[in-house]
């Protein structure tokens, strides 16, 4: 292919991640700010993080989106790689059906599936509060795990199982010593993923919540009626985690590979 | 041939159905302990199948299979004293060499030393010393199907099955580790049931070779026998080349054929009834046309590495030849036969 | 294997409770009256035939002019993003599309809130223009700022599937195009652009289908007074309560989005058919 000019490409990708990054990072610059300015960088302080830690009420609502997201991955990663498992022995039929009920919650606006729930835990008598919350987020996060654990059970070669049955194992001990092991890259991508959209989630904990229980998407909501510095110090903090969290999935699997195939170098020697 | 003792597998009546499809159909068979028994037969005609039931991957839909005259046909396969060397080894991934070959014993939790001790026994008897720390995704096939074999022995098995296992290696290595696998039984001393299509590693390893066609057993039989003595026109066109020719049995030890009669050694068929004669092309002995009954014209002659193949065109039909002799192209032959090399076969009804 | 069939059976329950029954509890909502008690329901159609009210027309209508918009701004600059990145060598398409993508990965709420410190009368932009003397103006609670919001959170959904066709694409194709005698204009437009159409109407979709029904960033951005069809349902259900009507709209969202992904599928699959 011929090369292409590099001068207005690079300008153009600069102008791009501008329009994305330039209103975080102002963000994360005045959340350093000594006065409530949203204008004017008046002097660095930790002022605001003061003000958030000593705030129960966000500081509530951080634990319920952390509590509420280690949960609802934690249920939804089992819930989905068990059944990714079985759906690769179910009949066609029966399969297809159901792949097709797991996409519909990705596929469904948000909103949709969030009345769904509020109409349905009403009529339940549910009390809405945490636990509907968190059945909401198991519902909407397995889908994901399933569709990113079910191509690498597709891929997984059967005769490994019958080994390890072959060698003694139960079906049980199989499942955890061989089967697991073979699909972990799409169980932790599927975690990652589940974690993630529950951590960010508003719409549908913004439906089927209640009594009070808030997590940080709902609190951010009712508080933009007044610019509040706190908020920017809050946003600052859930960024750094996603940050984290997005180089620990990325980055971890990048270190793996590489060892691996700088041995793979070796041997070759 | 190594002394076989008690019959140790014992299928009785065994079909097997995958939905419509009839793969087994009727499987009687008895495998003893110390054997080296092959189950041979083109892809799809019943004999992984056979495996399988023997490992518990599949139940038998009828029949019988017995392990010591017990019963064993609904046993889960963790539960059968029975391991298996997979087709394409199915090595963990995951786990080093040492890992994969402790992986039955550390289900069973044998002791840790215990452990070490029959690891590094059975990778010495695989000629795999030091590779214990070994990735396997990076071993060369032939080693690949080495650990794969320890990882089975090192259980103990009564019976090893082994589902074509050679058939990911090139030629050289295959035959290599056919001698190899011969070694290994003979050193271990239990049964090995082995799957494989191609009959020359059928022949060369068994003590016991179970011809397989269409969900059948066609000859069960030592590789001499199964060779020189085919049955029935299956056996005797999958095992070596041949011509195989239908005629009559005049009596007992003369058949004819092609309008001749020939002096045989097979006895115990009908008068005059229809038979199969099956004549290797290395057993048909070329000669001046005017010393043989049968005669034709050579017709083809192609350069095979060690001999020549020849197609002999007779009145009735051509001929295949295997000499080491010169013969040119359109010359008029005859062709003789010893009484030995005649081997006659009931008819198969197709 | 055969023993791990019945795994999924839990997820069989599941799904029928958690997915099927609220999507039938919103079909049945949406066909009667009632309130929101099950007790005194009365079959009718008065929900569907209120969305013909010009009220709700003109929400409709908004909401489709508002989502076509963001999505051919999304077209137009994820195209030349996801054009340009894949002329780059492949470890730095890498990273550059995973800059791409961490936005995605970051709250919507939090990234729109962003949003507003910038565009607000005393924000960021403003004290900057009026620092060069062209004046404050007002960018926020417009079509402007909704739009600039939608953008900004959508872009990325249209770059990455682009990309990938970009990417995964045959480069001696362009090549022989070249070798053909074909200039590049014409061997964007005949060879490169036409095989990035799968990705093209991948991303159109998702864009399209994100920001017809998202009501936040309308709600942050354009204020109060900006309804589109997502803040309709919400004021239904949050302080309205008329649970039917909110159910009827509802209804006809999912309907028809789940026809508009039906049928680029089906574009999508006869495209691939060719091949």
């Amino acid at each position: 292919m011929k090369k292409r000019k590099k001068g207005f490409p690079i300008l153009y990708i600069v102008l791009c991640f501008l329009f994305f990054y330039v209103p975080i990072l102002v963000m994360m610059v005045f959340s350093f700010n000594s006065s409530r300015s949203l204008t004017r960088f008046e002097g660095f302080s930790l002022h605001w993080y003061e003000q958030l830690l000593a705030d129960s009420e966000i500081m509530g609502a951080v634990s319920v989106s952390v509590s509420i997201a280690a949960l609802a991955t934690i249920i939804s990663t089992v819930l989905g790689t068990l059944t990714a498992i079985g759906l690769s022995k179910t009949r066609r039929v029966l399969k297809e059906w159901l792949l097709n009920v797991n996409n519909l919650p990705i596929m469904n606006p948000d909103i949709v599936t969030a009345i769904g729930l509020m109409i349905l835990f009403s009529s339940m008598k549910f009390d809405k509060g945490y636990m509907t919350m968190l059945l909401s987020h198991v519902l909407f996060c397995t889908p994901y795990v399933i569709t990113s654990v079910y191509p690498k059970v597709r891929q997984f070669d059967d005769s490994l199982a019958n080994a390890a049955m072959d060698l003694g194992a139960s079906p049980f001990q199989t499942l955890i010593k061989v089967i697991v092991p073979c699909i972990k890259p799409g169980i932790f991508a599927g975690m990652l993923l589940a974690f993630t959209m529950s951590f960010d989630d508003f719409v549908v904990s913004y439906f089927v919540t209640g009594n009070g229980v808030q997590n940080i998407s709902i609190i951010v909501y009712n508080m933009t009626k007044r610019t509040n510095p706190t908020i920017n110090a809050l946003s600052t903090i859930v960024i750094v985690v996603i940050l984290v969290a997005l180089l620990i999935g990325n980055v971890v699997p990048m270190l793996a590979n590489k060892k691996k195939n700088g041995r793979l170098k070796e041997e070759e020697r | 041939m190594a002394d076989m003792g008690d019959c140790i597998i014992e299928l009785r009546g065994i079909t097997k159905n995958f939905d419509d499809q009839q793969v087994l159909r009727g499987i009687d068979l008895n495998i003893y302990e110390n054997q080296f028994l092959t189950l041979l037969g083109p892809s799809g005609c019943g004999k992984t199948t056979i495996l399988r039931i023997i490992a518990g991957f599949e139940e038998p839909s009828k029949g019988e299979l017995l392990f010591n005259g017990i019963d064993i046909a609904k046993v889960p396969p963790y539960k059968r004293e029975i391991n298996t060397v997979f087709q394409k080894y199915a090595l963990f991934p995951f786990l080093n060499v040492y890992d994969n070959v402790a992986f039955g014993l550390n289900i069973k939790k044998v002791d840790k030393s215990v452990i070490h001790q029959k690891v590094q026994k059975m990778l010495s008897l695989v000629g795999l010393d030091g590779f214990e720390k070994r990735d396997v995704t990076l071993l060369s096939g032939g080693q690949q199907q080495r650990v794969a074999i320890a990882r089975a022995l090192v259980n103990e098995p009564k019976v090893l099955l082994l589902d074509e296992p050679l058939s990911a290696l090139d030629a050289k290595l295959r035959k290599e580790m056919q001698g190899e696998l011969k070694k290994i039984q003979q050193e271990v001393g239990i049964t090995f049931i082995f799957v494989t299509h191609d009959q020359e590693e059928a022949l060369s390893m068994s003590d016991t070779v179970v011809v397989m066609n269409d969900g059948k057993i066609q000859q069960i039989g030592t590789p001499v026998d199964i060779y020189n003595e085919p049955e029935n026109r299956f056996v005797a066109d999958f095992i070596g080349e041949s011509n195989i020719i239908e005629g009559n049995m005049i009596r007992d030890c003369l058949v004819k054929f092609d309008g001749y009669e020939f002096e045989c050694v097979d006895k115990g068929f009908k008068e005059n009834e229809e038979i199969e004669v099956v004549l290797r092309p290395e057993d048909i002995e070329i000669v001046a046309p005017e010393q043989a009954n049968l005669v034709g014209e050579i017709i083809s002659s192609v350069f095979k590495g060690v001999h020549y193949e020849l197609i002999v065109k007779t009145a009735q039909r051509e001929y295949k030849i295997h000499t080491t002799d010169i013969h040119e192209v359109g010359k008029k032959v005859g062709m003789v036969l010893d009484k030995e090399d005649i081997h006659v076969m009931y008819k198969m009804d197709y | 294997m055969r023993h791990f069939k019945s795994l999924i059976r839990p997820y069989l329950v599941w799904s029928f409770l958690l997915i099927i029954i609220p999507l039938l509890l919103i079909v049945l909502y949406s066909v009667t009256t009632g309130g929101n008690s099950l007790l005194n329901i009365q079959f009718t159609l008065d929900n569907f035939k209120k969305i013909a009210d010009p009220i709700y027309r003109q929400v409709f209508l908004r909401s489709l002019k508002i989502g076509l918009i963001t999505t051919l701004i999304c077209l137009l600059l994820g195209y030349t993003l996801a054009y340009v990145i894949s002329g780059f060598r492949e470890r730095t398409q890498t990273t550059l599309i995973l800059f791409v993508t961490i936005p995605m990965w970051i709250n919507t709420l939090l990234r729109t809130y962003a949003w507003i410190s910038l565009l607000s009368d005393n924000g960021v932009i403003n004290s900057f223009l009026n620092r060069l003397g062209i004046g404050r103006m007002s960018i926020m609670y417009t079509d402007f700022a909704v739009i600039l919001g939608m953008v900004c959170d959508l872009l990325p959904f249209m770059v990455i599937p682009i990309h990938t066709a970009l990417a995964k694409m045959d480069k001696s194709l362009i090549e022989a195009s070249y070798d053909l005698g074909a200039n590049r204009r014409q061997t964007f437009w005949k060879v490169t652009f036409k095989l990035s159409i799968p990705g093209v109407i991948n991303g159109l979709t998702m864009v399209f289908l994100l920001s017809i029904s998202t009501f936040v960033i309308p709600k942050l951005l354009g204020g109060g007074q900006y309804v589109l069809i997502g803040n309709l349902i919400e004021k239904q259900f949050i302080s309205v309560g008329d649970w039917n009507f909110g159910s009827a709209i509802s209804l006809i969202l999912a309907v028809a989005i789940l026809i508009m992904i039906w049928a680029t599928k089906k574009i999508d699959t006869s495209e691939g058919g060719e091949r």
